[in-house]
């Protein structure tokens, strides 16, 4: 096991400073990196932002409220996870593309989806859909609902409700669901690669840009950049992990 | 679960509209975001019939792209199975220094980024790097760019699956019968073989069939390891990137269908036996 996890990133540590650590700070201050790294964590908050929002919801009305349909709407959710990354740029593609469905529309608006940073956001979306759904959906199935009884007795209203006794509850699941979304949303890759076009200067995205030096052979710059991603990932999901598993214990 | 008068949460009022905004907002995003997409590839590649469909699948390269992402997929979920059921007996029944540490590791895969994953492994596996030099100079076995590192890269990628399905069934196993076992003068191997797995046996498939319905999209870690040559080490995935850039609709969207139509048949076939093991 250890051979299989371990001795990779032990290999890409030393394949990145071979050439001395100079060059990778070269390699990592370059203009173009620092524009794909921007562009990454832009698409990275945007995405926790939206799903801060319509996670919660869903997660809310799934557990809370009985409807026809609500058993589709559950397995909905996971769906992300069986599509390919490929697939769902090129699904994208079908819909805002060139000749896509809708094509007429976005043209007469004026709107560019493929190929620019709103089909990026979208790609990114789709991919981190079920993280936040999925943490919270077992905790307010756990969730007493007593204490909101007795806050809507006192004459608390809906929203003071669950912002003052519901979502505190909630908010070690709601972390954790958004940092990995979030570390979900650094690492995309086939799908940003192909509703963007991975166009410089445009739709490059940190990984991206991994790829398109591994073909213009910068090693250097293809492994810092590789690197950085995996332990920025990596910091993050173990962070929030210990985090959780203490708050737990205590 | 609540009670019954509670239907919307503490809101709702004698008409619940912020239940029903709720809802239709729900409803509106998940059904945009994930459904429509699926529709409209659906319909693009029907729109010559099921027979063009067929005959965009059965090209020689789109054929072999699907056979080779099917056939490295059953390796590794066959690998991951046995590796995975060991790991988690091991988390499970042993204690031993640096298992907290083991414990972090299996779910470093699903913390890096996929992409990454494969340049880790042509650093370390790579024909230039001196494991993967030695290993083609002395065996003559290619990895990197090549079907092993296909599989290599989805052993990697789907590691925690079976482990994380295996574990807590392990955990909450009743060690009784296994004692009687014992004491009936059974072998630890008998133990293991007669007693243990057939407890297993339900959650280690479903662990496989997971990572083998996540291996069949994979494209990250792939499209950097296997060199991408059609009829040699072109996966799926690889092949409707090629279509698209392409522009050749009809393939994309006929190999994007079966690979699709797979992983849902798999996952929805795991969530049947998830419920028969909690029904249990």
């Amino acid at each position: 096991m250890a051979a299989l996890i371990l001795a990779p990133l032990g290999g890409l540590f030393l394949g990145t400073f071979a050439e001395g650590p100079a060059a990778v700070l070269r390699a990592l201050t370059d203009a173009q990196v620092v524009e794909a790294f921007g562009r990454t964590l832009g698409i990275a908050a945007i995405t926790v932002a939206v799903h801060l929002v319509f996670g919660t919801a869903v997660a809310w009305v799934i557990v809370r409220q009985r409807f026809i349909g609500r058993r589709l709407l559950n397995s909905l959710i996971d769906l992300p996870f069986a599509v390919s990354a490929v697939v769902v740029g090129y699904m994208l593609l079908l819909i805002f593309g060139r000749s896509g469905l809708l094509a007429p529309l976005l043209r007469a608006l004026d709107l560019r989806v493929a190929f620019a940073m709103p089909g990026l956001i979208l790609a990114t979306l789709f991919v981190t859909l079920p993280f936040v759904a999925r943490e919270l959906i077992p905790v307010m199935e756990a969730l007493d609902t007593e204490q909101e009884h007795a806050a809507a007795t006192l004459g608390s209203g809906g929203w003071q409700t669950f912002w003052l006794v519901t979502l505190p509850s909630l908010r070690w699941g709601l972390l954790y669901g958004l940092t990995l979304t979030f570390a979900r949303a650094l690492g995309e890759f086939g799908a940003v690669l192909v509703i963007g076009g991975g166009i410089q200067g445009r739709t490059e995205t940190a990984t991206v840009f991994v790829f398109h030096a591994l073909e213009e052979r910068q090693p250097v710059a293809a492994y810092a950049v590789a690197l950085v991603l995996g332990l920025l990932s990596l910091i993050l999901v173990t962070g929030v992990n210990l985090m959780r598993r203490r708050k737990r214990l205590t | 679960m609540s009670p019954p008068g509670y239907r919307a949460g503490p809101a709702s009022a004698a008409v619940p509209w912020g239940a029903w905004g709720l809802r239709a907002a729900a409803v509106l995003y998940l059904g945009a975001l994930v459904l429509v997409p699926l529709a409209v590839i659906v319909q693009d590649g029907l729109r010559q019939g099921l027979a063009g469909l067929w005959r965009a699948i059965s090209l020689p390269i789109a054929w072999h792209a699907l056979r080779l992402t099917f056939w490295t997929a059953a390796l590794m979920a066959g690998i991951n199975a046995v590796m995975g059921t060991l790991t988690s007996y091991v988390l499970v029944r042993y204690q031993f220094p640096g298992k907290r540490l083991l414990e972090a590791l299996v779910d470093l895969p699903l913390a890096v980024p996929t992409l990454v994953t494969g340049v880790m492994l042509v650093v370390l596996y790579g024909p230039q790097s001196p494991l993967g030099g030695w290993l083609e100079s002395s065996f003559g076995w290619r990895v990197i760019f090549a079907p092993p590192g296909i599989v290599l890269a989805l052993l990697f990628v789907t590691f925690p699956f079976v482990v994380r399905t295996v574990q807590p069934v392990l955990e909450d196993l009743d060690r009784e019968q296994e004692d009687a076992a014992a004491t009936l003068g059974a072998g630890a191997w008998t133990i293991f073989r007669r007693v243990t797995l057939p407890a297993l046996s339900l959650s280690i498939l479903s662990g496989a069939l997971l990572s083998f319905s996540r291996a069949i999209g994979e494209f990250g870690a792939i499209v950097i390891v296997a060199g991408n040559i059609p009829l040699y080490s072109q996966t799926a995935a690889v092949y409707v990137l090629g279509e698209v850039e392409s522009e050749n609709r009809l393939g994309a969207s006929a190999v994007s269908i079966v690979m699709l139509a797979t992983s849902l048949a798999l996952i929805w076939l795991v969530d049947a036996l998830h419920r028969r093991l909690v029904r249990r």
